[in-house]
């Protein structure tokens, strides 16, 4: 059965906000993570610029998360995964001797998006509560299967140095090539969510049986959609590693899953901008928690509770009611 | 591999399958009840571990320890419900997980503050330090029968309330179909309480007969929790026969699997692919059992809901 057509507006909505004022602040925050590493490097503060670079992986693993979450509605609870095998394939190709980035970078997302092509697979069949223990079963399944790998570090994590590109990449580089990758991905995101297939996948979430009899392919959808998330979260999880230069078991672990979920939530699940808001605002509260106390996790938890309890729509919902 | 060997891992296999129903006991009913997903319930486990380390300290006694470290839970899980729980119930599952998840922070957190990071040593009870000689030939733990004994107790008694007393009959007709039973008069708000409560006393008992066995830790909680829900998905969200016999299920597969896989793979592969095969295989065992079951029966193995 063909889908049926939609009537679209014949150009996706800009992403370009409305109102002049907030298209300056637009142009000054992109001026502002654009001219970032001169001004770190002048004011000698390097550690502020590796937690750039930092943030903007995990905006990344955020925004494709929220393409499952916000824009359809499965609550995976294991998105760890595809973020850990991403990250897991620089370390692990490095140590088998592959470190040209043409090779390695693809893998990463290849890995990533077969992985949740797999998972999503089996994991779409159900729904609900079913569908949340089902994707964190097969995450705690890959979790043990990394670590009990010995000779890839088990439990221990394993080195990973940056791939090659053929000119030095010291951390100046990694984050333009971070704020290019996360820029590139943001707009691909943009254009799919109002594309005829982000409007179907919506669709989808509000109303299965509906979107079925109008002759929606359901599961189609619903696993493209699983499956580009998946391989997005792969490149956010390569991208790491090469901040880190490290990956450790820690990446594929349930609590870095609920972490992906907390900044969707935090930013506004089902609004464009949760995966940016969300990333960008749980790092800045981590690092003064940080600073403040050494029990900083009691602090996030606090606030993790008091914006589900109290603002389940996020930092963009709040935003949208001012206005 | 001889007979008794294999007895002995079957007596682990149960006694490890006994507690994990007496935590996924409580968490099925909270499911099925309110459709609540409540990932805190590790962190109940936690504490009751902590408290029963602290209080049998205090006491000189492992048993006052035990007593007092579930009665304290319970309190704990009293508040926990009036203050959190109950802001959640008919929110969406991603709320519910997110808020419960925040709260394993907070717990974990605050377990650190009180207690420090270190791990709690908790010792076996003297009475039952040596083991006991079960046939001849096979020895076995006195504490780890304790724990046998215990749990069968305990699930016998539980299964007793739940399908031979009046309470039992609301519980159980709030986990078929909450509303119906509401609107024919059960209070569902106050048996839910009582439910959350006496399930949180549960998992108290496992964490504190567990101390001396595994570690007194941060994180030990977040372990056996997702082994919890393997078993409530394998015996169907709601069913407390489900969640025995997925509990028996999970223990003993998981610790045959542990046992015995290593040396069967050696015996099929070359030692070098055995010796990664083998745990990898044994250790992601009951996930695969868990999408099996998920992928024949996609409501359980004991469905509840109509």
């Amino acid at each position: 059965m063909r889908a049926p057509n939609l009537t679209l507006p014949q150009r996706a909505p800009t992403a370009l906000p409305r109102t002049w004022s907030a298209r300056a602040g637009a142009a000054l925050a992109a001026l502002a993570v654009v001219v970032f590493p001169p001004v770190a490097g002048a004011l000698d503060w390097p550690y502020y610029l590796s937690l750039a670079t930092k943030t903007l992986a995990l905006v990344l693993a955020a925004s494709a998360l929220n393409l499952v979450l916000g824009y359809g509605g499965m609550v995976s609870f294991g998105h760890a995964t595809y973020y850990g095998l991403g990250a897991y394939t620089v370390a692990i190709l490095a140590r088998e001797g592959v470190r040209q980035a043409w090779v390695v970078w693809p893998t990463s997302v290849l890995v990533a998006a077969l992985a949740a092509l797999a998972i999503g697979a089996v994991c779409l069949r159900t729904r609900g509560l079913y569908f949340i223990m089902i994707t964190l079963a097969f995450a705690q399944m890959v979790y043990y299967g990394v670590v009990s790998f010995k000779q890839y570090g088990g439990q221990d994590g394993l080195r990973a140095p940056r791939t090659e590109f053929g000119f030095h990449l010291g951390d100046v580089e990694l984050y333009y090539l971070a704020l290019g990758l996360v820029w590139v991905s943001l707009w691909f995101l943009w254009r799919l969510v109002h594309a005829r297939f982000g409007v179907a996948l919506q669709a989808v979430r509000d109303n299965e049986v509906r979107a079925a009899a109008v002759g929606y392919p359901v599961y189609r959808i619903q696993l493209v959609a699983f499956v580009i998330s998946g391989a997005l979260t792969g490149l956010a999880g390569a991208l790491m590693a090469h901040h880190t230069q490290y990956v450790s078991p820690a990446m594929l672990s349930w609590p870095q899953s609920g972490h992906f979920m907390f900044m969707v939530i935090l930013g506004g699940v089902g609004r464009f901008w949760a995966g940016v808001l969300g990333a960008v605002a749980m790092t800045v509260l981590e690092e003064l928690f940080h600073a403040a106390t050494v029990f900083w996790q009691f602090y996030v938890g606090l606030a993790l509770l008091a914006v589900v309890l109290l603002a389940p729509r996020g930092l963009a919902g709040l935003w949208e009611r001012r206005r | 591999m001889s007979a008794s060997l294999v007895l002995e891992q079957l007596l682990n296999g149960l006694q490890f399958g006994l507690m994990l129903f007496l935590l996924s006991a409580g968490l099925t009913l909270v499911l099925g009840m309110m459709d609540v997903v409540n990932l805190a319930q590790g962190s109940l486990y936690m504490l009751g571990a902590y408290f029963a380390a602290t209080l049998g300290a205090a006491t000189g006694s492992f048993w006052a320890g035990v007593v007092g470290a579930v009665l304290a839970t319970a309190v704990v899980a009293l508040l926990l419900e009036v203050s959190v729980l109950r802001r959640v119930y008919g929110a969406d599952h991603l709320t519910q997980v997110l808020a419960t998840f925040a709260l394993i922070l907070m717990f974990n957190e605050g377990v650190r503050m009180i207690w420090g990071p270190q791990a709690l040593l908790l010792s076996v009870p003297p009475e039952l330090a040596r083991p006991v000689a079960l046939l001849p030939g096979l020895s076995y733990s006195a504490y780890r029968l304790a724990i046998i004994a215990t749990g069968a107790v305990l699930a016998v008694a539980l299964f007793l309330f739940i399908h031979r007393t009046r309470v039992g009959m609301w519980v159980r007709a709030g986990a078929s179909n909450r509303r119906m039973a509401q609107a024919m008069g059960v209070p569902i708000r106050r048996v839910f309480t009582g439910v959350f409560v006496v399930g949180a006393a549960l998992s108290a008992v496992a964490g504190a007969l567990l101390g001396p066995i595994f570690a007194v830790q941060v994180g030990m909680g977040e372990e056996v929790l997702i082994l919890a829900f393997v078993v409530i998905v394998i015996g169907g969200i709601g069913s407390v026969k489900g969640s025995l016999v997925g509990s028996l299920l999970v223990g003993v597969v998981d610790t045959a699997g542990r046992a015995f896989l290593p040396a069967a793979f050696g015996q099929l592969f070359p030692p070098e692919v055995a010796s990664n095969l083998g745990p990898a295989v044994a250790s992601v065992l009951i996930y695969f059992l868990m999408a099996l079951v998920l992928f024949l029966r996609p409501q359980g193995l004991f469905p509840v809901r109509g």
